[in-house]
């Protein structure tokens, strides 16, 4: 039988390399790409967490989880296109309307 | 033999999570991902989550990334050259987020199982996976069911708004 | 050990069995729709061409293997595999009788929509890596006809499982077999007709075959492939229909048993072999498969997905509750 700390340890593992991407990366696609990863990290340590006490809950968690998931990419994905369709641009460093302006310079 | 080949899967998932994040082209990025969705669904099969497992591939493979798919079409997203792939002071943010995850792993390492509930491997065999799960959704969590279904619903709606002003 | 090498072995019957199958089922298209445009189909190999289908499978594979040049080569060359694979995949959860199976596992039906949904991602691939834009146009209408029909064919299932209590195929067949009528495609007809219209839409086929629509897009996804790649695309699709074909006959027409009244009324069919049963309802779905090819034109995109989200969806939705009382208070 493999220990618990294995499957939390992967799935640390896995959250922490999307959890990274998302801070560094430019790209809207490529953000959301890495939520999806963390998501799967999540996921993971709620099944593993659920096979090794024997409750039944943590997979009740992780179906609820995967069904928020595919509600929340709808809508990133259609602000997505929609900021597309303004902007001709999905980098998130040109997209600072909201940003104040700073008179550093 | 379980070692081996749970190793297997250990470093394959972290490789093809790294491959995923580091390519160019968002449609390959797409489909390493979907290799690593699909190996997370086996680890669920190694941890008796079998309904689990085949809910994980129909949403994620079969909705959530052709949704990936179609908006990267849609948008003619090219290749990515480095310069404009990480965002400036990258490094700042590279060492949080080393920090954030090296906390993280050392949280969920410390963590004991004391508690033991009553779905042991013997009495979900009885019942089957799927009716377990089905029974604890639509009793002990039959109001967070609903709410799902009404979450579901209000995307549905704001993405059909969200995509009619468009055009 | 010893049961190891006899899975493989069942495993290779039923692979050799299905592809056999597959091989003759196009020559009985290629004579049945002759017969349907009052023509002979194919008379010259053979006798009545009985050996046309090795005919072709010899000069397909010997066929040069053209990839284009500014096609993105690896998913190119891997697409038909990523179908093949995901579509055969599904054959080891069939139960071809009541005890041949090869994997009888808890979550069948899931399996099969799951894997379903992979093998959509094939013809995406092929249509964006070949570089065209008739084949990218075909991959994507392909793609949104494959999943907006797995909606209600998942439906109509969800009814099946709702009224057997099982996700497993064979507690469906032996559920079914005890209710008096013997097959759930008489009390969930509606069910029945929807998962029959989404059948023909997810496999592809006319009057739904919109991706390889030879008058508007050359041959969809299909156009820059060649030689054995197609071939593999073509055995996809075939087994696929073979797939529906089982599936139909396991969920609404009982599988391997034949119907209490029917035995009763009929003893001498009781020592009809299950296999036998099982193959006569496969025929049957794939004679009409082949029919309705040679019968109805094929639609408009807009009106595809119309039927599917505004006609076939709400009956399902309408079935599921019909079954639901059913199942509660009858």
């Amino acid at each position: 039988m493999i220990p618990l700390e294995f499957y939390l340890i992967l799935s640390g593992v896995i959250f922490g390399m999307g959890l990274i991407s998302v801070l560094i990366n430019r790209n809207l696609i490529l953000v959301l790409i890495s939520l999806e990863v963390m998501l799967a990290g999540v996921n993971l340590a709620l099944v593993a967490l659920s096979h090794y006490m024997n409750d039944i809950r943590g997979q009740v968690l992780a179906l609820f989880s995967i069904a928020v998931a595919a509600g929340s990419v709808a809508v990133g994905l259609s602000l997505l296109v929609a900021i597309f369709d303004l902007k001709r641009t999905i980098d998130t460093e040109e997209l600072k309307e909201l940003k104040e302006e700073v008179s550093s310079d | 033999m379980i070692y081996l080949i749970f190793a297997y899967f250990c470093l394959s998932m972290v490789g093809i999570t790294t491959m995923a994040l580091t390519r160019k082209n968002p449609v390959h990025a797409v489909l390493w991902l979907l290799l690593l969705f699909l190996h997370v669904a086996v680890v669920y099969l190694f941890l008796n989550a079998e309904f689990l497992s085949m809910a994980q591939i129909i949403v994620y493979a079969g909705a959530i990334l052709v949704m990936f798919l179609f908006t990267i079409f849609f948008i003619g997203a090219k290749e990515l050259s480095k310069e404009k792939r990480y965002i400036k002071l990258w490094e700042g943010r590279l060492l949080i987020g080393l920090a954030m995850t090296a906390a993280a792993i050392v949280a969920l390492s410390k963590i004991k199982t004391t508690f033991s509930g009553k779905y042991t491997i013997s009495f979900i065999e009885k019942t089957g996976n799927t009716y377990a799960i089905g029974e604890m959704l639509f009793n002990e969590y039959s109001l967070a069911f609903f709410m799902v279904g009404v979450i579901l619903l209000i995307p549905m709606i704001a993405v059909g708004v969200i995509a009619r002003k468009l055009r | 050990m010893i049961e190891f090498l006899l899975m493989i072995i069942k495993t290779m019957i039923v692979f050799t069995i299905v592809l056999a199958h597959v091989a003759y089922t196009t020559y009985a298209e290629r004579k049945i729709i002759g017969r349907a445009q009052a023509r002979m189909g194919p008379m010259e190999v053979g006798p009545h061409g009985l050996l046309q289908p090795i005919a072709d499978f010899i000069k397909i594979f010997f066929k040069e293997d053209i990839v284009p040049i500014k096609a993105e080569k690896f998913i190119f060359q891997i697409a038909p595999v990523i179908i093949l694979v995901f579509t055969i995949v599904n054959l080891t959860v069939i139960p071809f009788s009541r005890d041949f199976i090869l994997a009888d596992i808890n979550v069948g039906i899931l399996f099969i929509l799951a894997s379903a949904s992979l093998s959509a991602y094939g013809i995406i691939l092929a249509g964006w890596s070949s570089n065209s834009k008739f084949s990218f146009l075909g991959g994507l209408r392909s793609a949104s006809q494959v999943l907006s029909y797995e909606i209600s064919l998942g439906l109509s299932l969800a009814a099946v499982v709702l009224m057997a209590g099982s996700l497993n195929l064979k507690d469906i067949v032996i559920a079914q077999h005890n209710t008096s009528f013997g097959m759930y495609a008489l009390p969930q007809i509606i069910g029945f007709i929807v998962f029959l219209i989404s059948a023909f839409a997810e496999t592809n086929r006319a009057p739904f075959d919109l991706p390889e629509a030879e008058t508007e897009l050359v041959a969809g996804y299909l156009t820059e492939y060649s030689a054995f790649r197609y071939a593999l695309f073509f055995l996809a699709e075939y087994v696929a229909m073979y797939i529906m074909a089982f599936l139909g006959a396991l969920c609404f027409l009982g599988g391997w048993t034949l119907p209490r009244f029917v035995t009763e009324m009929l003893p001498f069919l009781e020592s009809v072999p299950g296999i036998i049963c099982f193959a006569m309802k496969v025929y049957g779905f794939i004679f009409l498969f082949i029919w309705v090819r040679a019968t109805f034109p094929r639609y408009r995109f807009d009106q595809l997905l119309n039927i599917g989200w505004k006609i076939l969806i709400p009956a399902g939705l309408i079935n599921l509750l019909i079954v639901a009382f059913i199942k509660r208070f009858v």
